[in-house]
């Protein structure tokens, strides 16, 4: 066996695998959006951008990501700053800073849920504490601010960790030095995070930011736990044309509009977050 | 004015003593060279100096000012790194820039003090390019301008040559001592290499396991090691040294050879000698010729006395050969004589 071929067969089997069970359902569901009875057409992206719903699914989306992702973006910098200063005990606060990555993202909104409800903890404390005489609907269906901030608070508490461990291993490579120089040319330590850490840390921001930002695109249990049908995401809304309404091609239309959705955002943050080839560490 | 002292300064890391109670005042304008094997401390002193590293007792004052408690870029100082830290993100004007950004100098004085120093180091071109497109002796200068550049009272240095090349060392040690005699500032110089700290100091520290051995001008240093681990340091080949046991009050037999020496009640005492300090002639020390090396210039000769290695540089022109049995007469004004059991100088 020639070295040269070796890894080329190694690969064989994932990349075959990939091509049978991703790509080939992949090129089914685009096939499906383009077609109805056999012929190519757009109607079924008409049929989902002329529901009423849709509007509203992708305001939804689109503010939810932009609620939670800057908010975890910073909370993941904080997290990851103190924890990268730890002299001792780092892992051991990393692996309890990502203990909420561990639990599927249902049982994280029903986490959220057992707070929020009716009969659940919040309500418990506020009585028990004499500020509310009745139980509070938080999460009923006139109250979408609430369900908002529930939602917006479980994905914050669920998903924060990733961003923080990728932007921990970032941080471990960026030499001490540079803070050390940094330090003696006169930079405070707010000065030396935004004139050293975050520039340097750019490549990993970069990987943070877009796995989150796809991630926030695809919510879908913890607002179906959350806020049922009150809050419609796009996620939730694929999942109503091809189970409620038993029509997989509007259902395929919405999942390539969402992966349109993402691979745009994806190449906005390439760009904008790009570290030019001479300028890495 | 920016004198520096060191006062009592010790470091301890855990149960490992760095540094024993260090004293050293160095005066304004002087430039310092602390040399030592590494793990000796050296770089330790310039971190603790620099306020990178906090000190376990003592004190450091710059210019009259009590610094330890302060942040370093409280302190007035500028700093070589070993390997530059260079910021690779930012273009070599920013990077020289970076402290008198800082500083909040006005744009137009940031400006000239960038184009001043590069001009200096002659790297006026590379203002636009970025560190990953430079040179290990271009980044060198890009170190040296961003720490010029801020005019400080004290620069440091930490062993800021040792990641160039054999060739560039050489040029840039000369142009260095150029440029800091030029900028009237106080220099700390951290090194491992015994020629850099001759040609560069005005005066060396040698450091040997956390203590300062001696700290004196490049020419004492050489001539007069206060103990035997400075003599063996410093010079290559370093000096030779021979037990010379008691002959009478105030002389000594070394190999064969009785010489004059300090008073002392021990019955030996160690016979030190500089390898280029010994002439051949008909009397002196007993040497059976070992190794034979014509480097130019001269001629090293290793040769055994007394059963011990013995070196000697003679003049190239001297016919030797392995197995020759010479006489070599040490300059009686350049003998050194040592204490064996406390190692310092007699």
């Amino acid at each position: 066996m020639h070295g040269k071929a070796l890894p080329y067969l190694l690969l064989t089997p994932a990349t075959l695998f990939l091509c049978v069970f991703f790509l080939y359902p992949f090129a089914l569901v685009a096939f499906e959006a383009f077609t109805r009875d056999g012929g190519f057409t757009l109607d079924n992206f008409r049929t989902m951008t002329s529901s009423w719903k849709f509007p509203v699914t992708v305001r939804n989306t689109l503010l939810l990501s932009a609620v939670v992702v800057p908010i975890q973006l910073v909370m993941a910098l904080l997290m990851a700053t103190m924890v990268s200063r730890l002299a001792a005990g780092r892992s051991a606060a990393l692996y309890i800073f990502a203990i909420p990555l561990g639990i599927s993202d249902l049982a994280a909104g029903l986490i959220w849920l057992a707070i929020f409800d009716q009969s659940g903890f919040l309500n418990t404390l506020l009585s028990n504490l004499g500020v509310i005489d009745r139980p509070v609907m938080f999460l009923g269906y006139q109250s979408k601010l609430t369900i908002f901030i529930a939602v917006a608070l479980a994905e914050i508490w669920r998903a924060t960790a990733i961003m923080m461990v990728i932007l921990v291993a970032g941080m471990g490579l960026i030499p001490r030095e540079y803070y050390e120089a940094a330090e003696v040319f006169g930079a405070s330590p707010w000065k030396r995070f935004i004139k050293i850490t975050l520039p340097l840390l750019r490549p990993s921001l970069q990987t943070a930011i877009i796995l989150r930002v796809i991630l926030a695109f695809e919510v879908f249990a913890v607002v179906a736990a959350l806020g049922g049908t009150n809050l419609p995401v796009l996620m939730g809304e694929t999942y109503n044309w091809q189970f409620t309404l038993q029509d997989r091609n509007v259902a395929a239309a919405m999942a390539l509009f969402i992966l349109a959705i993402s691979i745009g955002f994806t190449l906005f943050f390439l760009r904008v977050l790009r570290v030019p080839k001479e300028a890495r560490i | 004015m920016a004198e520096i002292a060191i006062k009592q300064v010790a470091k301890r890391f855990g149960g490992f003593t760095a540094l024993h109670s260090i004293d050293l005042t160095i005066a304004d304008q002087e430039f310092m060279v602390l040399l030592g094997a590494s793990g000796c401390g050296k770089t330790t002193l310039l971190r603790i100096v620099a306020g990178l590293e906090t000190p376990s007792q003592g004190e450091v004052w710059i210019g009259g000012r009590r610094v330890d408690h302060l942040p370093p870029r409280e302190r007035g100082i500028a700093m070589v790194f070993q390997n530059y830290a260079v910021f690779p993100h930012l273009t070599v004007f920013e990077n020289i820039a970076f402290g008198l950004r800082m500083k909040k100098l006005p744009q137009q004085e940031v400006e000239g003090r960038v184009n001043r120093t590069a001009e200096l180091m002659h790297i006026e071109q590379l203002l636009k390019r970025y560190s990953g497109q430079l040179s290990g002796g271009q980044r060198q200068r890009v170190a040296v301008a961003r720490a010029l550049a801020m005019e400080p009272d004290v620069i440091l240095m930490d062993e800021p040559l040792s990641n160039l090349d054999a060739l560039l060392r050489l040029e840039m040690r000369a142009e260095l001592k150029g440029v800091l005699a030029a900028s009237k500032t106080t220099t700390i110089y951290v090194t491992h290499d015994q020629v850099e700290a001759m040609s560069l100091a005005d005066r060396i520290a040698v450091m040997h396991q956390g203590h300062i051995v001696q700290a004196a001008s490049p020419v004492e240093v050489y001539r007069n090691p206060a103990a035997r681990f400075v003599g063996s340091f410093i010079g290559n080949p370093p000096m030779n040294f021979i037990l010379a046991t008691k002959a009478a009050d105030g002389s000594w037999t070394v190999a064969g050879l009785t010489l004059p020496g300090p008073k002392s009640d021990k019955q030996t005492i160690e016979f030190a000698i500089r390898p280029e300090d010994v002439d051949t002639g008909t009397e002196g020390l007993h040497a059976t010729v070992r190794v034979v090396e014509p480097l130019g210039p001269h001629t090293l000769v290793t040769c055994d006395v007394e059963g011990g290695l013995f070196r000697a540089i003679l003049e190239s022109n001297a016919t030797v050969a392995v197995g020759d049995h010479l006489r070599l007469l040490p300059k009686p004004d350049r003998i050194r004589w040592f204490d064996p059991e406390t190692t310092n100088a007699l």
